[in-house]
């Protein structure tokens, strides 16, 4: 197996008594699509909270191309090209959809120390932003303020920003929850789009999407890690099945 | 003409006639009405910059405003009369405290910072009571302005023009820093930190030098006001000094252009005209600023010079 481009090792949460992340060891392949499932409660934004660095484990290491990055605040991570999209809206929603993807592209620079041009006039950042939208599906809502857009909007919004930082890693927390049917297959075709372009955890409770994207699938539950594998290596594995596919499979 | 740019425009234009006017009229009293309005204009502007723009709600800001005051009653003390050594001085001297105050305040938000904030005001208040040399209650008066090589400081109207040309000049930096790269980050920073900081920016240091030219600024502003009376006082040091503001920030408008001036310039004319009828005047102001805060959401910017003020 290649030397993965992220990865944890055994790697440890609780919150008091209650164990969100349990001894996880994952091993994440450059350019590859990988989900992470489990039913509710399994510990997989927790998981993903601690790829970004937001959260810090009790325990336990994360490491990007080897490097131990786990004592890194999520701002140097962010710099290192790990970038994430958040399952509740987290956006600048006084800002225009615009606003907020030429912020990322503006996130990509050194630093923003210029105190005297006008940002909303700096062709640099706009018209990558403009691209962007265009390709999530989001170009005719481009100057609307975020605030007004809908919840399948903020989402695609979300996936905009996370990508006009240009990342080498994309950590997606529930990129189709709550977003309607032909906003959700508009976004299954994006990622479709970025597969192979970029490495990619995927945490997603629609087990049809993460079968037709994910090239290995992780589940949890209880914030162990219960099976990995192919999705068809772990549709077939009789834990999951208890825990988890049940009902679908 | 859009109504907010008429509204700029308008303000510059009353600014620049009322000395005229006044010296016509023979009250020069209104020229130092509108100087010590200017002066005001210039601390609160600084004050929105943070407030306003950066979502930190500083309690403390009247600590700079009297260390500006203070460095220039003191450098005249010791023999320094030139304006621009003077005044470039208390800028320093300020901008370093504030980076100070702010590397510790910054790192909180909400209610802690304000208290923070205050905390270390009321430091510099005590300090500046204490140290026996700054004149304890009675404040540090020195003999005379300083000197500006061919600008006659001395000269009311001169005064308040050279104040106005450095509100104006703040002005200008202030806007075009709050839409540009680091402008846009302080912003949104206030609009949702988790989210900026997921982007790669490390907010604690936007913030931090945001707090410290706004501290720094407002130490000019308070340079301006020793000069102005020639004293330095430390009430200019009490926390009530830091409300009041905040009160006119939040009268006139935060985050708005003009918001500083109108809100400098509403809660000193009411000052003025309200204190010769009762010493009670806040009682009079009190229910003006609720008011304003309950149907003007941008303050009195927001009233006269529309929604993009």
């Amino acid at each position: 197996m290649p030397e993965p481009k992220l990865a944890t090792r055994n790697l440890a949460k609780a919150f008091g008594a209650l164990r969100v992340t349990d001894d996880v060891s994952l091993a994440v392949v450059a350019n590859e699509l990988h989900a992470i499932i489990g039913p509710n409660g399994a510990g997989k934004t927790t998981l993903l909270t601690q790829l970004s660095g937001e959260l810090r484990p009790d325990r336990g290491t994360v490491h990007l191309d080897a490097h131990d990055i786990t004592p890194m605040p999520p701002y140097e991570r962010a710099r290192l090209g790990i970038a994430r999209s958040f399952q509740i809206t987290t956006l600048c929603l006084d800002f225009t959809a615009a606003d907020n993807v030429a912020l990322a592209v503006q996130a990509r620079e050194p630093h923003s120390f210029k105190f005297w041009r006008s940002a909303k006039r700096e062709g640099a950042l706009r018209e990558p932003a403009r691209a962007l939208l265009e390709r999530v599906g989001l170009g005719a809502r481009a100057d609307l303020p975020a605030r007004v857009l809908s919840h399948g909007e903020h989402r695609q919004l979300e996936v905009a920003v996370a990508l006009a930082l240009a990342p080498q890693v994309l950590l997606l927390d529930e990129p189709l929850a709550g977003v309607g049917i032909d906003e959700a297959q508009a976004l299954i075709e994006i990622l479709q789009s970025l597969k192979g372009t970029m490495t990619i955890v995927l945490v997603e409770h629609d087990v049809a999407a993460v079968e037709a994207l994910a090239d290995r699938v992780t589940v949890l539950d209880g914030g162990r890690v219960i099976a990995s594998g192919t999705f068809a290596e772990i549709r077939n594995d009789p834990t999951v099945r208890r825990a988890y596919l049940g009902d679908v499979a | 003409m859009p109504r907010a740019k008429l509204a700029v425009a308008l303000a510059v234009l009353i600014l620049l006639v009322l000395p005229v006017a006044a010296t016509l009229a023979n009250q020069p009293f209104w020229v130092t009405v509108a100087t010590r309005i200017l002066i005001f204009a210039l601390a609160v502007a600084a004050l929105d910059l943070i407030v306003g723009y950066g979502g930190m709600v500083s309690l403390g800001h009247a600590a700079y405003f009297a260390i500006g005051a203070y460095t220039v009653a003191v450098a005249a003390n010791n023999g320094l009369h030139s304006a621009l050594g003077n005044w470039g001085l208390a800028v320093l001297i300020t901008a370093l405290f504030a980076l100070g105050i702010g590397a510790v305040s910054v790192r909180t938000s909400g209610i802690f910072f304000i208290m923070i904030t205050l905390a270390f005001a009321q430091m510099v208040y005590y300090l500046v009571l204490g140290i026996r040399p700054l004149g304890g209650d009675d404040g540090l008066p020195f003999a005379s302005r300083d000197t500006l090589p061919g600008i006659d400081l001395a000269n009311p109207v001169v005064f308040y023009l050279v104040v106005l040309v450095l509100l104006a000049a703040f002005a200008l930096f202030s806007q075009r820093a709050i839409y540009a790269r680091f402008g846009t980050v302080l912003r949104a920073a206030k609009q949702n930190e988790r989210r900026v900081t997921a982007l790669g920016f490390d907010v604690y240091r936007y913030r931090l030098v945001a707090f410290t030219i706004s501290g720094a600024v407002t130490g000019l502003a308070g340079a301006l006001f020793g000069e102005f009376q020639r004293i330095a006082g430390p009430d200019s040091a009490n926390w009530v000094q830091s409300g009041d503001l905040l009160v006119m920030l939040i009268l006139g408008g935060a985050g708005t252009l003009l918001g500083p001036l109108f809100g400098a310039a509403a809660f000193l004319l009411l000052q003025t005209v309200l204190i010769g009828l009762t010493d009670h005047w806040m009682l009079i102001l009190g229910p003006i600023l609720i008011a304003v805060v309950l149907f003007g959401k941008r303050g009195l910017a927001g009233l006269i010079a529309g929604s993009d003020a």
